[in-house]
């Protein structure tokens, strides 16, 4: 009898992965509507429960501010340069609003992302003929990522300054992070501090544990999402 | 029934769990904590706020959730162990009074027969141990992407989250339940717990250690119900 009970389980399991798909969907468009009217925020505790989830791959992060930030440009550049948050907050604003789709699954709904994009400060800095990738450097002191120069000239690669309309917050990467709208999240480094022209790619932190470099939602890392743009 | 004589007085010690079965016990309920600490903490935004470090728990979370049944296969050589998975598997007619009163609410011990194990902890045993396989092979489909198809993948991860959910919401009933019984506690810690405790209890097992005195020192009987074994034999 206990095994009967056992191996019931173990039948269950292996039904919920089955059918999973159609209880997902069904599951995420309840708790969806639920999570509107969640003041608690309970919700977003729940597996599919909607909202950003907070990953960072080091023990604590540094906090910068208008004060201490700096993002600099540098390697195969003519002009390598270093912007104050003020100097960044001056350029020309690109609003964005598209879907957050994480490699983990969850997945936000439009979300706004606002800010300068990186073409700009790529065409301001000067790009040497040798270079055909970027890669970033954040403040946390260990994420990298990077893409090829033709992805980082892309016009829904911004460098992020608002997320939701308001100022990007720690917590989401702020103050400043990289948005890179048709990739899965880990692409959008947070705590940007750094821009490198390089002659080719290198992969980043998640990509030297495994996940793609070219990170296309929906067309990458053996997931089949919805792409974002 | 009949008493013997040389009954062990009602404040005497009886023994419950062999040295093997602790073990196997803390080790599993180890690495379960663990397992159960490091997903909080990959899950928790607040919690993973806190800790950070997401390449260190993973790596921490999938070799703990692997090793999970390792404790238990182990023990398995141990005769005490044997024969209490046995006990747990078997389900008789008191057991379904014991479910019955737990239904009704009926709290009176009169009416929630038990023998070393309620129906209760049958049932936690047997779901526990079906639930572990499946986290472990749901773990092991997204820890091994390349090994399945996608939809596999992502199905796979969806009945990770909610049972782990479930599980861990199963796990505080048994942590709880234990709390509130510090001989119950005693039992798993040092092996054996007071004959009144398993008469109020577990009143059909002490009834059946009572026809066997002496029981740690003597051979299951060839008839009748089998009693509880300690691990001398192993």
């Amino acid at each position: 009898m206990g095994r009967r009970v056992l191996l019931g389980t173990l039948g269950l399991g292996a039904l919920g992965v089955v059918a999973a798909p159609a209880l997902q969907r069904g599951m995420e468009a309840f708790l969806g509507g639920a999570a509107q009217r969640d003041p608690t925020g309970l919700t977003d505790l729940l597996p599919n429960g909607g909202g950003f989830r907070y990953y960072s791959v080091t023990s604590s992060v540094p906090h910068k501010d208008a004060g201490s930030y700096r993002l600099t440009v540098d390697g195969l550049v003519d002009r390598p340069a270093s912007y104050s948050l003020a100097d960044l907050r001056v350029l020309p604003r690109t609003r964005m609003v598209r879907d957050v789709q994480c490699v983990t699954g969850w997945r936000v709904p439009s979300t706004a992302f606002e800010g300068v994009r990186l073409s700009e400060l790529l065409d301001a800095a000067g790009v040497r003929a040798a270079a055909g990738a970027v890669r970033f450097t954040c403040f946390d002191g260990a994420y990298s990522e990077s893409l090829t120069l033709e992805q980082a000239r892309r016009a829904d690669v911004l460098v992020a300054l608002r997320m939701r309309d308001e100022d990007l917050g720690h917590a989401h990467g702020g103050p400043v992070r990289l948005y890179v709208a048709p990739m899965y999240f880990y692409k959008s480094a947070k705590w940007l501090s750094g821009i490198t022209l390089t002659k080719n790619v290198r992969p980043g932190y998640w990509e030297e544990r495994g996940y793609d470099v070219d990170a296309w939602v929906g067309r990458s890392n053996g997931r089949d999402d919805e792409p974002t743009t | 029934m009949s008493r013997r004589p040389d009954a062990p007085p009602a404040s005497a010690r009886v023994p419950r769990f062999s040295a093997t079965e602790r073990w196997a016990h803390r080790a599993t309920a180890g690495l379960m904590g663990v397992c159960v600490l490091t997903a909080a903490c990959l899950y928790v935004p607040q919690l993973a706020q806190l800790v950070g470090r997401r390449a260190l728990l993973v790596t921490v979370h999938q070799w703990a959730g692997v090793a999970l049944p390792v404790p238990v296969l182990a023990a398995l050589g141990s005769r005490a162990l044997r024969t209490d998975l046995g006990l747990l598997n078997r389900f008789g007619p008191h057991d379904r009074r014991w479910l019955l009163a737990v239904l009704r609410r009926d709290g009176r011990r009169a009416s929630r027969p038990a023998h070393k194990f309620n129906a209760g902890q049958k049932l936690y045993a047997a779901w526990v141990a079906g639930a572990t396989l499946v986290m472990l092979g749901t773990g092991l489909m997204m820890w091994f992407t390349h090994l399945t198809p996608l939809v596999w993948r992502t199905s796979a991860t969806f009945v990770h989250d909610w049972l782990a959910l479930t599980l861990g919401i199963v796990l505080a009933g048994h942590v709880g339940m234990a709390l509130a019984d510090p001989e119950a506690r005693r039992g798993m810690r040092t092996g054996s717990v007071t004959r009144e405790w398993a008469e109020r209890e577990h009143p059909l097992w002490a009834d059946e250690l009572m026809r066997v005195p002496g029981n740690s020192r003597t051979r299951p009987a060839r008839t009748g119900p089998r009693p509880t074994t300690t691990d001398s034999a192993s």
